[in-house]
């Protein structure tokens, strides 16, 4: 089980929780379990960033999730130079 | 309304070229000589991006109207490399990396050489006090100076 | 990965492109010009605030020399979303932006242009040309916009809310965002300090030397073919096909040198113009942005309101944190308020904290990303209260961030936990650094600050192609604002052996170069580098397999060390194969030998930095000058050195004139007063002292090489180190920027 860190920025569709355990292959099956628990959440975790044991990736959909991964949901953040 | 024929010298070499009454020597320069190497910045004399010489002076080319060149001498970055070798401000520049998006560059070549002409035993003060019409935006100064400053060790050096 | 022993890397070679730009040659964009080409110029709105009830270019049309002439109503807007990776670009807002619709948003908004035989002509045309505005009252502050009644810029504009909140009637209020951890109440009842502070930081530009310009093409195809100078050639021709509803593939475009960006050249304002102008007049067309109209109609950065309120014990341990964030987008939504409330707690750890973020339109142009965008202005506010946290407390300003400095393993505030990570190794390279014992004048004073950045990845295509005398070509499609082209010649001189002189470094364009994303986000050195180092190391691998052709055995059996390709065993008749034997042999072996890479790469680790500034004050005049300063940053691998300073020394520049005197200076009716470089006042060589430098390597697991990224963290620190040194002189704690003589004197006097 993976375990997903929720950000209080989605509390609207979390009800407050904090953390879920989900069961996943890939970050794109992982969103689809997320939008099942708690609807209408798919939409928003597709414009953010996702972090896989600490490393931000802003293209995740294929990235693999093992088990014990930490997975958070980070804002997108855009850089200058 | 007809355009005034100038004729002047530039970098040693005599030049001529056609300008309305109000365009500015910079404008002659980049457009009707093809010498782009004097950049644009502001147009109000402000960013020494334009930095040229008249007749001996440092001078923003935007400030000077292109018929004021007429029977002038006029030096551009592009006359101070000579027969193949970088001036040793030009050497400096590299070795320190003293230019990162080097927009700036030419005109503080060009000003830092008559500035060093003027005054062989510059200090780093009065280095940067003769350069504050330049601006620059990448570097914050301090590799500039250095390479100022190293460039007059080797000019004084080379006189001797 | 620090026992790495480089022979290339850690060197300071010159510059590839260098002799051209010493000697003038280099093509900047204003520098191109092609047969037949038309001047353009652009026709903008005198009003801050005002609907467009007509355009009339009848007069404008038929004047001789005038070729074309483009308003709104011949570039439609469009519903799409250009994903730049980090971030999506509005494409509906940007078509706005370019030319108003309905409405003007800010003074200087674009409202029409003109391509004629010359600029004088162009000029005039564009004086003809008969707008009539319905004139709006302007909101010019977080305050008017935010206010009961305010005038709305956007009808339709709705909160995106993070938690989702209601959104009843129009605002100007384009986002919201949150971030919370543990009980932020309880931890300030903890505390035994708490101290609460407001603070203002004003608009501010990038201040690249160069002003936006570009040439545009077009064929009697269709096809266009673009010069601009741009952080970023893909997001220009993605830009412009998704604006113009042209397909990508027949736009190419061609970055030229670049007179400096640091994100303010990353947005298209001037190439989808001058492409229908061309279109129109079947001529190239040249459009160059005055400095004035750079000013007033580019992407400056936003000025915020931050209410800052901490809660540390004696000690000096933080327990709690409580901070809004409100920042002024201009005149479309996106100001870097997401990025700023993710950075503003990021150097330490606080169990209990609540960030709330606001995205806000006003009528001022649209920002842009300046270097590290929303990071400055959050790091004012902080390191501004740690000082007054440390000064309430008497405990060392440098030892109050050492003990709640966040470590690898340490959550951010944003939520993942932080690798390796290099705040306590500057920290403590700080403390004991000569400038934080060197004595002070009476008249001087000393402030420190930490900075925090993130360092993105993102994608990157790199080919390196072998020549047969031994030497290398790379292209990649980043522009080279600072250095990077060298950087990347070293890589491939290292991986390879060969003399980094020998290496053809090449910024490509959008039809040479495979798909890189912008040179910015101080990802250049690490993605692009990263995939620089594949393609060489594929070069690599291709001549172990021509090595193995000559030797008539299997690729897989054939080494490579030191610039050769060893062969299996000990066989006499076989001695190691050099890339300088190799090359020449290519065409017998197989033919071209072509390495390619291309990444998409996650974030890597962030950037800390600490600065130390020494300011000197003049009572009398409330002028300032920096006398003394170290900056100190982790670049997790320093492949030039000499370039990695320059960006420390550069970013330190542009925040001490943040700190000290600039600012857009905005009359009641929202027209920028001081739009040029006398009154918006940078820094100048005589304002600053050398800057020194310390380089920490914190290595990046992500990279080869363990480079980090360094571009942005540099103009972070600055504002509050400069605040808290003229604390530390005046006795006066100032919370609004910029320390301008006047404002200093105002805070000299109000405090008797």
């Amino acid at each position: 089980m993976a375990i997903v860190y929720l950000p209080h920025a989605l509390n609207a569709y979390t009800g407050g929780r904090s953390e879920v355990a989900i069961d996943a292959p890939r970050v794109l099956e992982l969103r689809a379990a997320l939008e099942r628990r708690f609807p209408g959440i798919q939409a928003e975790l597709e414009q953010m960033a996702v972090a896989i044991d600490g490393q931000i990736h802003h293209d995740a959909d294929y990235e693999r999730v093992e088990q014990r991964t930490e997975v958070h949901f980070v804002p997108r953040v855009a850089g200058g130079a | 309304m007809s355009r005034i024929h100038v004729h002047t010298a530039i970098n040693g070499e005599p030049a001529e070229f056609l300008c309305d009454g109000h365009q500015t020597l910079l404008g002659a320069l980049r457009d009707e000589l093809g010498l782009t190497g004097t950049k644009e910045g502001c147009a109000t004399g402000d960013c020494g991006a334009c930095s040229v010489i008249v007749d001996g002076r440092l001078v923003p080319a935007c400030l000077v109207l292109a018929a004021e060149a007429e029977g002038r001498e006029i030096g551009t970055i592009e006359g101070v490399a000579t027969d193949d070798a970088l001036h040793p401000l030009q050497k400096q520049f590299l070795e320190h990396a003293a230019l990162q998006c080097g927009v700036c560059t030419p005109g503080f070549i060009v000003a830092a050489r008559a500035l060093l002409e003027a005054n062989p035993n510059a200090t780093e003060e009065e280095i940067r006090l003769g350069l504050a019409g330049n601006l620059c935006r990448c570097t914050g100064y301090d590799k500039i100076v250095r390479a100022v400053m190293d460039a007059a060790v080797e000019m004084r050096n080379a006189v001797r | 990965m620090s026992e790495q022993t480089f022979t290339t890397v850690g060197t300071r070679p010159i510059r590839h492109d260098g002799v051209d730009k010493v000697t003038g040659r280099a093509n900047y964009g204003a520098d191109i010009s092609l047969p037949r080409m038309l001047h353009g110029v652009v026709l903008r709105s005198p009003h801050a605030h005002a609907r467009i009830l007509s355009i009339d270019t009848t007069r404008a049309r038929s004047m001789p020399g005038v070729k074309a002439v483009v308003t709104g109503r011949d570039i439609p807007l469009v519903q799409a979303k250009l994903a730049m990776g980090e971030a999506a670009l509005d494409l509906r807002d940007m078509g706005d932006n370019l030319l108003a619709h309905d409405k003007a948003l800010y003074h200087g908004h674009a409202v029409a242009a003109v391509a004629a035989t010359s600029l004088d002509v162009a000029d005039q045309a564009a004086r003809q040309i008969v707008v009539t505005y319905e004139v709006l009252r302007p909101v010019l502050s977080i305050e008017q916009a935010t206010a009961r009644n305010a005038p709305i810029l956007h009808e339709g504009l709705k909160t995106i809310g993070r938690p989702t909140i209601e959104t009843k009637g129009p605002t100007n209020i384009a986002g919201k965002l949150e971030l919370k951890l543990g009980d932020v109440e309880r931890g300030f009842t903890e505390a035994d300090v708490v101290i609460e502070r407001e603070f203002r930081t004003p608009t501010v530009h990038q201040g690249y030397i160069e002003p936006h310009a570009c040439v545009a093409q077009t064929g009697e195809d269709g096809r266009a073919t673009v010069w601009t100078t741009t952080q970023g050639p893909f997001v220009v021709r993605d830009a412009c096909a998704g604006i113009l509803g042209m397909d990508a593939a027949r736009i190419k475009v061609i970055p030229t040198e670049i007179g400096g960006g640091f994100g303010g050249k990353i947005p298209v304002y001037l190439e989808p113009l001058a492409i229908v102008l061309s279109r129109k007049a079947q001529r190239p067309v040249k459009l160059v942005m005055s400095r004035e109209d750079d000013f007033r109609a580019s992407g400056p950065t936003s000025a915020t309101v931050i209410r800052m309120k901490l809660g540390a014990k004696r000690d000096g341990t933080l327990t709690a944190a409580s901070t809004s964030l409100w920042y002024e987008a201009g005149a479309y939504k996106g100001s870097p308020f997401g990025a700023g409330a993710m950075c503003v707690l990021a150097c330490y750890r606080i169990p209990n904290f609540f960030i709330e973020s606001y995205d806000v339109v006003v009528n001022k142009p649209k920002v842009a990303a300046y270097r590290a965008p929303g990071s400055p202005m959050a790091a004012f506010a902080i390191e501004s209260v740690m000082d007054e946290l440390a000064e309430t407390l008497a405990v060392d300003p440098i030892a109050i961030r050492l003990k709640n400095a966040v470590v690898e393993g340490d959550r951010a505030p944003y939520g993942p936990s932080y690798g390796p990570i290099g705040l306590k190794q500057v920290l403590v390279a700080a403390a004991a650094h000569p400038h934080w014992k060197a004595p002070l004048a009476d008249s001087q004073g000393r402030g420190v600050a930490c900075g925090f950045w993130f360092n993105a990845g993102m994608s990157s295509s790199a080919t390196v192609t072998l020549n047969a005398d031994g030497s290398a070509s790379l292209v990649t499609g980043n522009p080279d604002i600072g250095g990077t082209r060298v950087a990347q010649a070293m890589m491939v001189a290292e991986e390879l052996g060969i003399e980094v002189d020998r290496v053809r470094p090449c910024v490509g364009d959008t039809d040479s170069a495979g798909f890189t994303d912008v040179t910015g986000g101080s990802r250049v050195c690490y993605a692009t580098g990263a995939a620089v180092i594949q393609a060489a190391r594929d070069v690599k691998d291709q001549l172990r397999a021509r090595a193995a052709k000559i030797w008539d055995v299997q690729p897989d059996a054939v080494g490579w060390n030191n610039g050769c390709a060893l062969p299996p065993g000990a066989a006499a008749d076989r001695q190691p194969l050099s890339l300088t034997e190799l090359a020449p042999q290519m065409a017998k072996t197989g033919g071209p030998i072509v390495g390619r890479a291309a990444v998409n790469l996650p974030m890597a680790g962030p950037g800390f930095a600490i600065h130390i500034c020494d300011l000197e004050v003049d009572r009398g005049t409330g002028k300032s000058k920096v006398v003394r300063y170290t900056a100190l940053q982790d670049v997790g691998r320093a492949v030039h050195p000499g370039f990695v300073e320059g960006q420390m020394q550069g970013g330190a520049a542009q925040g001490i004139g943040w700190a000290l005197n600039e600012e857009y200076i905005f009359d009641e009716n929202g027209v920028m007063e001081n739009a040029g470089f006398l009154d918006y006042r940078m820094p100048v060589t005589s304002d600053l002292p050398m800057i020194d430098t310390v380089i920490v390597e914190v290595a990046n697991p992500l990279h080869p090489y363990g480079v980090r990224g360094v571009g942005e963290v540099p103009i972070v620190p600055p504002l509050a180190a400069v605040a808290n040194a003229m604390h530390a002189v005046t006795g006066v704690r100032f919370t609004r920027l910029p320390l301008s003589p006047p404002r200093v004197l105002e805070g000299l006097v109000a405090a008797g």
